[in-house]
Parts: C-alpha cells; structure tokens; sequence
C-alpha cells in the first residue's frame, strides 16, 4: 500500500533539508541559545553571590560599627568614671587643704583675738589704774582742802594700815 | 497580549472550519453530478503526497500550485512543471499512470516499451512542505540565536522566551539525564529533530496554504528521522553497548556461536528501536489528520444516506469534533515531537552510557 511504503524521492527531499537544517542549526542557533542561557544563568548566579557577599560584607560593616560605638561608649563611661573619680579626688583635696586652712586661719585668729583681748585688758586695767589714780587724786585734793579733814584722812589711813597689824 | 491570542486562535479556527468544508463541499458537489461520494478516495487524496500542490476548489474550478517534477531515466535527467502532465498530458514520455501497479505515480516506457517508474525526486507537495517549514524555521532560531548577540544577559520576552523555554526545557529534561556524559555533542542533533518535528507537525494542522501537507505521516519522512537516529546510536555506539549486543551478561549457552539466541535478540532490538520511532510518529500524526477528514467525511456521507437535513445535524457535531480533534492534534504534534526525542536520547544515551544502565532508562521507555 502507498501508505506504508516509503518514496524514495520524498526520503532524499527530507533527508536534505533536514541535514542542511541541522547543520546550520548546530553551527548557529543551538551554541548560540545554549551559550546565552548559560552565560546568563551564571550572571544571575555570580550577582545573586555578589549581592549575598555584599549583604554579608555589610552586616560585618554594621556588626563592627556596632562595636566601635559600643567601644567608644565604654570608654566614654570609663573616661567620665575616670574623671568623676579625679573631680572627687581634687574637690576632696581642695576641701581638706580648705578645712586645713580655716582652721589654721582660725587658729592665727583666735591666737590674734587672745593677744588682742589681753592687750586690750591690760591697756583698760592701765586706763582704770590711771583713771583711778586720776578719780583718787581729784577726789583726794578736794577733801583735803581742809587742815582738819587732811589729818583724818591721815588718821584714818594710818588706822587702816594698823588695822591689819594689829 | 491574551486578547491578541484568543483574536488569533479563533480566526484559525475558522480557517480551519472552512478549510475543512470546502473542498469537501465542491467533490460533494462532484459527486452529486458523477459518482457517489468516495470517503476513501477523499482521505486518501489529502493525506497522501502528491505532485501539485492543491489549495482549494471553487466551484469546478481548482486552484493548485504546479510543483517541480524530477525524474531520471535511461535517458537522463528531466526537470519540468507539474502543470505539464495535468489532465493526463503527456509529457516527454512521462505520464501520470492512472493504474496500478504505479497508480497516481509518474511513469514512463522504456526502449522495450514496458511501463517503468523512472527515478523519481520530484519536488513533490511534502516536499515544498518540508522546505517551506524548514526555512521558517531556521529563520525563527536565527533570529532568536542573533538576539543572544546582541543583547547578551538580558533575558529573552515574548515568542524568543518562549522557544528558549522549549528549548532549555528540552536540552535539561530529556537530553542531558538521557545522555548524562556527551550530551553537549548530542544536543544540537536532537534538538533539531525536535523543532523539525515539532514545527512539522503543527504546519501540518494550519490548512492554509503553506501547510497542512501531511509531512510527518508520512513515512518516508519519519523514516529518515528513524535512520538519523539510528545512525547516532550505532554509529556512537562505545565499546560497552556492541559488548552488550554481541556478548550480553547471561549464561553462556544463550549466547554461543552454536546457537546465538542472544545475539539475535539484540540485533533485533537495534533494528526495532528505529522501527517503533518511525512508527510511532507516523501512525500518529497520521491517525490525527484521518480522523479530522473522517468527521468531515461524515457529513456527505449522511447527506448521501439521508439527505441534506441529517447532513446539517451532523455537520454541526462533526464540525465540533473536529475542532477538538485539531485541538487536540497540536497536544499531539508536541507530544509526538518530545516523545521522538525523548526516545532518541535514550536509545543514544543507552549506546554511550558506560555502566549498566539499561534497566533504569527501559522503564521510561514505555
């Protein structure tokens, strides 16, 4: 039957334009396609590691700017510890050296006061020895005016100095 | 885009619709007139080859490109139009034979006067079928190919994503499991029998002009595809496949020089390998264009039995019908294409393969 036989001039105009198909094909569309997909497949591949190294790179960037600031704040609490700690020490010092101080002014004071208060003792009991004498004199010249009242006053010296000797 | 799509795919299946009807319609018309409508006759004028190219009937009147007629015999080459040997012309010596043994074939006498077939390469409709598609096709992967150059690293849209979908899909599901050590040799090879069949195969569905040639249920066609592959297979066949065939792992006495029961039953399977592929797509692609010309055959059928009204009612299912049909013949063309080339690798894959691997790639066979 013609349907199962094959015809030879059907088998040679399938067999070369097949071949020449297959040639041109094989030379020019299938490296071409195949090559296209792979190179691209590798792109996507190299730039998804290149995004992941970059994400990578930039957690480590993170990570370690995290840690410089956690650094630098240690050392800010440190250095402020460490001048809370000389602030103390130089305010203490002050107040001590102060304290010395006033109590030695106080002390040069009082000592001061002291010589003052006995300068100023002595020059009074002076000034009422003086006045005294003044007081005594005037009073002693006015009551003895008389004759009879200066030989009392005598008397009664004299019986004043004897009293205690008898 | 879809809508585009959805445009296009009814206004080919209205082509088809019409395609199918008319040319039936003018021999139903014929045979109204002459004789009875010959569903046979029908069938077998579509889907077998033939040397003019026939695109529609109007009425009487056919309208058919004359193709080139190639022939050599005693006396040499000849090259001349179809259109010389229409209506039983002569021309040269060379006729149309109207009986068998070469009925519907060029003949010519020879100095004895006896009927001959001459040697016959004529350009016939399957012929400019596959060289139509064939040029179509390789300007496609060209240009798809040139777009890689110009454009590298960016990825393909549209219709060239769509081939480099098949294509990858091809090249990484069938051929490099199938043929896991020198696929990258193979693959050219087998990709080309599957586009070639593939778009052959769906240039056989379009009914317009270019296509609808019955090329890949033809035999002769499939034949070739058939011995392509089975020259890879053998002739790249390594050491361990021959062992296999001529000195396979079984009991001795299966496969002595006295009695090569073995020996024999490979040899047959190198030989049914091929077989079952030209078969296959053959059988196949052919069965799909019958019964699309069966269900349209029916409806002159019934219009013979039972007049124009039953034809009406018939038309409308076997219209149906055929719709889906050729539907379903587009799953086909692809499935036919993979199928072929899918059995291919294997079949090559088997004969590089350098381990025992033919349990493994026999079950995917089926």
């Amino acid at each position: 039957m013609e349907l199962f036989t094959p015809e030879v001039g059907l088998i040679f105009w399938m067999l070369i334009p097949f071949l020449v198909v297959f040639f041109i094909l094989a030379k020019f569309a299938w490296p071409a396609i195949l090559k296209g997909v792979n190179a691209r497949n590798k792109y996507i591949d190299d730039s998804l590691l290149a995004a992941k190294q970059a994400r990578d790179e930039l957690a480590r960037v993170k990570a370690d700017g995290q840690a410089i600031v956690e650094e630098a704040r240690k050392e800010q609490s440190r250095i402020l510890a460490e001048a809370a700690k000389s602030r103390d020490l130089i305010v203490n010092g002050a107040k001590d050296k102060a304290t010395e101080e006033a109590s030695k002014i106080m002390e040069n004071a009082r000592e001061q006061i002291a010589l003052e208060k006995e300068d100023a003792i002595r020059q009074i009991r002076r000034e009422v020895a003086t006045l005294s004498v003044e007081i005594s004199e005037k009073v002693l010249r006015k009551n003895l005016e008389k004759k009879n009242e200066q030989m009392d006053m005598i008397d009664r010296l004299l019986d004043e100095f004897n009293i205690p000797k008898s | 885009m879809p809508s585009y799509f959805k445009r296009f795919s009814l206004l080919l299946l209205t082509f088809i619709f019409i395609m199918n009807i008319s040319p039936l319609r003018a021999s139903g018309g014929e045979a109204e007139k002459e004789k009875p409508f010959d569903i046979k006759e029908m069938i077998f004028s579509h889907v077998l080859d033939s040397y003019e190219w026939h695109i529609l009937t109007i009425g009487e009147k056919h309208i058919s490109i004359p193709l080139l007629m190639i022939v050599k015999d005693e006396r040499g080459w000849h090259a001349f139009s179809t259109k010389k040997l229409a209506h039983g012309h002569e021309h040269n010596g060379f006729y149309i034979s109207q009986t068998d043994p070469y009925k519907g074939k060029i003949v010519t006498k020879n100095a004895a006067g006896e009927i001959i077939r001459p040697l016959d390469l004529s350009l016939t409709k399957n012929a400019a079928s596959i060289l139509v598609a064939s040029i179509i096709l390789i300007v496609i992967l060209l240009s798809i190919a040139s777009q890689y150059k110009k454009n590298p690293l960016r990825s393909m849209k549209g219709f060239a994503g769509a081939i480099e979908q098949l294509t990858m899909s091809v090249h990484n599901d069938i051929i490099k499991p199938s043929i896991p050590n020198d696929y990258k040799r193979f693959a050219p090879y087998l990709l080309t029998v599957f586009y070639f069949i593939f778009f052959n195969n769906l240039f056989g569905l379009i009914p317009l002009f270019p296509g609808g040639a019955n090329v890949t249920g033809n035999i002769a066609v499939t034949f070739v595809l058939a011995m392509l592959t089975f020259v890879a297979t053998n002739f790249f066949g390594n050491k361990e496949y021959w062992k296999e065939i001529f000195w396979p792992d079984v009991p001795v006495f299966l496969k002595t020089p006295v009695f090569p029961l073995m020996q024999l039953i490979e040899f047959i399977g190198i030989l049914t390998k091929p077989f079952a592929l030209m078969i296959r797509l053959f059988a196949n692609m052919l069965a799909g264009h019958m019964i699309v010309l069966v269900l349209m055959g029916l409806i002159f059928i019934f219009a013979a039995m039972l007049g124009v009204g039953a034809a009406a009612g018939v038309s409308v299912v076997s219209v149906a019908f055929s719709i889906f049909m050729v539907l379903l013949d587009v799953l086909v063309s692809f499935i036919q294409a993979y199928v072929f080339t899918m059995l291919s690798s294997i079949f090559i894959g088997m004969a590089r393969a350098e381990h025992h691997t033919h349990k493994v790639h026999e079950s995917t066979e089926h």
